[in-house]
């Protein structure tokens, strides 16, 4: 049988999903000796015209990490769509969008504004900005437009699996990586290389009954090292977060923030945590509540800190009639597809 | 006719960089320009959530080094709390401090900057790799390098708590301390690091400084830039990656300027071109003058050569030792020559391996005091520790009720970007003829020109399979494609950043 054709790629991320295939270790010559790894711009000598050299479907798997977040990321998101049977998105940013995924938080033209304008180092007396075309001595300089939102990969084309984590460890790369090269596939749009279920199944502090009478900021108390991180009043997205990382941070005494993304059938991560934290406020009075919930500020950048882009929230919204992609759609999940 | 010459993507992390080379009439160089098409933001969405939670967001900048990211971070929150953090906490983040350079110090050298040496600037593209390298230094050598990377990830891991994007800091402390198996442990590896030092030391004596021809190249003028020079000082102005003063010398070696990074503002300014999305800093005090070297232009360095120009010296023996022989072979301070950045480089990776055995040696270290609860209103704080790639500056603004207000980051990369692009340009100057070939071995010199200056991510991506893609194609005037070539980039990313 002919070796399997595989394409690795990334977008708007940080190159933590490379350093994860790293943490194959030696498994990575396993993997290579199973494989053609036809592209993948940090490790092989292949360039984009042999990708679009490429028939359509010629790659059988492409492994694409990172967030969408300009043109020339979207261009290729549709490329890689094109030339292959399978395409994964790869680490939380391609998933959910990730962390670049909270400047949904704000519009691109405030981003713009704070790194250009109001950084207080920044002088920027003529008010440049980076533009698309740039004129200079009689030649063209030209830049990718940002895109007025990120998306994540299925915001734009259609994604077979996902391999979560931010980034994902050397296991659930491998576990992924195996399931794929033997065909051990589960159905379509599922997620590859971690568990089925919540991380709190695979931690080792001690549960009891939840009844959180005050919610602490990470700065404002010491864990006591054997009990649940919520049950002492620390929030923790393990309730509503993929296990699959062998909770890794929570055995350095730090609770979850959820890279893993949601479980299987949670159509919002952040929703299924806020569900979960009201379930164990130890109050029933709306004074008593309302004190609890101002003690976990910024909920929202909590909640969806890596999954922002796929939430139902979706961050903030431009004005109606403002350029594409804002607010047009009430029911746009993820995707600029809708917006448009 | 101008024609241009694209080489795109060279870079890696922030997405992909690319050099436009435009020609003149008669095919000479008549401008460079290294351009960084992508932008995230952090600045921005960092802004209102909760301080404590940047520690977590930030080292998503990069994930090559996000310790850095999560040190200077976590000395930001310290400043916004206003709380020192216990003996044994500083300890424990310098010991994974330099446990850190020493991973990634080895990776830049071994798997980027030595092909080119080793194997040579013109050697073909496919041997031109750290395999190329193992197999012409020896299998052993090989071996080592891979044992080193992989003990000090269990280190990291140990004190971190991941590999990829720690989660060990807190305002006023770490979250983890280490037993004393984990100190044993330690106390194995760290001596390893430091013969490994010493071995990457004299992989470079034999074989980069035992050539005349390699010595003629990194002295020679086209790969040097006459610019200020800013690294971290302790309070003997020896090089220190965690805490200190900032200071300056000018491109005489001259102390320029010697201030705490909390005064960062009154000294760096960023300034802005419309066609690129990274920023400029430079020397307030100095001014913007363009894209130009000299005492009259703000353009400064930072990074492994800046730091020793800056310093008089290093804080451990062996490394102090190779900082002497450094000034002595290379003419006195301050060493222009950008490729001179990989020896300093390795006295940087032999100092953080000793600061390693000694931070293991400590009683302290094992010690279960590792933080303090803040009492402070939270409000300003500055945090700054020299990345591998230089000096990296986060500045947060809080509310009283700890929610972040304003955010700026200044990262090393950043520093050196005008100083990445004069390089660019007096390389491609010096080595583009007019109607000569743009051969592969002419553009990976123009690519060691910067590489210098530290490509990130693909350091480790290169272990394996070997080289970047690199594609040069050649516009007239008019847009029309007249010509091109393509081939691997053997690690070129220099960083674009926020």
């Amino acid at each position: 049988m002919a070796k399997p054709q595989v394409a690795f790629y990334w977008t708007a991320s940080c190159g933590g999903c490379e350093m994860a295939v790293l943490e194959l270790h030696e498994r990575i010559l396993d993997v290579a000796s199973l494989v053609d790894i036809r592209f993948w711009p940090v490790a092989i000598d292949a360039k984009y015209s042999d990708v679009r050299r490429m028939a359509d479907g010629e790659l059988d798997v492409t492994f694409f990490n990172g967030a969408l977040r300009n043109e020339e990321n979207v261009e290729m998101a549709h490329l890689m769509r094109k030339k292959s049977k399978l395409l994964v998105a790869f680490g939380a940013c391609a998933q959910m969008g990730g962390i670049p995924g909270l400047a949904n938080f704000s519009s691109k033209r405030s981003l713009l504004d704070q790194v250009y304008h109001q950084a207080p180092s920044t002088s920027n007396p003529s008010a440049t900005e980076p533009v698309e075309k740039s004129a200079l001595d009689g030649y063209e300089l030209t830049l990718p437009p940002l895109l007025e939102r990120v998306y994540p990969l299925d915001g734009e084309v259609e994604v077979d699996y996902s391999v979560p984590g931010c980034p994902p460890t050397g296991e659930t790369v491998w576990r992924a990586v195996t399931a794929i090269l033997e065909g051990q596939l589960p159905e379509r749009g599922a997620v590859l290389g971690a568990s089925e279920e919540t991380l709190c199944k695979e931690c080792p502090l001690k549960k009891q009954e939840k009844k959180v009478g005050h919610f602490y900021r990470l700065y404002e108390k010491q864990p006591d090292g054997e009990t649940c991180l919520l049950e002492q009043g620390i929030v923790c997205a393990g309730p509503a977060t993929r296990g699959g990382c062998e909770a890794a941070c929570i055995k350095a005494n730090m609770p979850c923030r959820g890279c893993y993304g949601p479980v299987a059938g949670a159509l919002d991560q952040g929703a299924k945590l806020l569900s979960a934290l009201a379930s164990c406020m130890d109050s029933n009075e709306m004074s008593g509540i309302t004190e609890l919930v101002s003690q976990v500020p910024d909920i929202s950048g909590l909640l969806w800190r890596f999954s922002l882009p796929r939430s139902l929230a979706q961050g903030v919204r431009e004005p109606a009639g403002s350029s594409a992609g804002g607010g047009s759609s009430s029911g746009a999940l993820t995707g600029r597809k809708e917006a448009k | 006719m101008t024609v241009r010459t694209t080489i795109d993507p060279i870079t890696r992390l922030e997405g992909h960089g690319k050099i436009d080379l435009f020609l003149d009439d008669r095919g000479e160089l008549e401008n460079a320009y290294f351009v960084v098409p992508e932008l995230r933001g952090f600045e921005e969405f960092c802004k209102g959530r909760a301080i404590e939670e940047l520690a977590f967001i930030t080292p998503r900048i990069c994930g090559v080094c996000p310790e850095a990211h999560h040190m200077a971070s976590m000395k930001a929150l310290d400043a916004v709390f206003k709380v020192e953090p216990p003996p044994a906490a500083r300890k424990l983040r310098e010991l994974l401090y330099n446990t850190f350079y020493v991973t990634d110090h080895t990776l830049h050298f071994f798997f980027l900057a030595s092909p080119d040496f080793v194997m040579g600037p013109d050697a073909p593209v496919a041997e031109r790799n750290i395999l190329g390298v193992v197999a012409k230094v020896g299998l052993e050598l090989g071996g080592r390098v891979i044992a080193l990377r992989k003990e000090c990830n269990e280190v990291l891991a140990m004190l971190a708590g991941r590999q990829v994007h720690p989660i060990c800091g807190l305002p006023g402390g770490v979250s983890k301390g280490l037993n004393e198996d984990e100190r044993k442990r330690v106390q194995e590896i760290a001596p390893r690091c430091v013969e490994f030092g010493q071995l990457a030391l004299k992989v470079f004596h034999d074989v980069v400084l035992g050539n005349s021809d390699y010595v003629a190249l990194i002295k020679s003028d086209i790969f040097a830039h006459r610019t200020y020079y800013m690294g971290l000082v302790d309070e003997q102005n020896k090089v220190n990656f965690y805490d200190g003063h900032l200071r300056v010398v000018d491109p005489d070696g001259v102390e320029f300027a010697r201030f705490r990074p909390e005064r960062y503002l009154d000294h760096i300014v960023e300034h802005v071109e419309q066609w690129t999305y990274l920023k400029f800093p430079y020397l307030k005090d100095v001014g913007w003058k363009g894209l130009v070297d000299g005492k009259d232009s703000g353009v400064y360095r930072v990074a492994p050569l800046a730091r020793l120009n800056a310093s008089e010296g290093m804080s451990t023996p062996l490394a102090q030792a190779e900082y002497e022989r450094f000034y002595e072979v290379l003419g006195g301070k301050p060493v222009h020559a950008t490729l001179a950045t990989h020896w300093a480089r390795l006295i940087e990776l032999l100092n953080a391996a000793e600061a390693m055995v000694e931070l293991a040696e400590d009683p302290e270290i094992t010690s279960a005091d590792i933080r303090r609860i803040p009492t402070e209103t939270p409000g300003e704080g500055i945090g700054c520790v020299e990345a591998p790639r230089g000096v990296l500056i986060h500045h947060y603004v809080a509310d009283a009720n700890g929610i972040a207000q304003k955010v700026n980051l200044i990262v090393g990369t950043g520093h050196n970007y005008g100083a990445i692009c004069m390089s660019i340009k007096k390389a491609a100057q010096g080595l583009i003829k007019a109607g000569q070939e743009i051969t592969p071995g002419l553009l990976n010199r123009i690519e060691m020109a910067f590489r210098a200056y530290d490509p990130c991510l693909a350091c480790a991506t290169h272990s394996a399979f070997g080289q970047m893609p690199l594609q040069v194609r050649v516009f007239d005037k008019q847009g029309r494609l007249v010509g091109g070539a393509e081939r691997g980039l053997s690690g070129a990313q220099p960083r674009g950043l926020e």
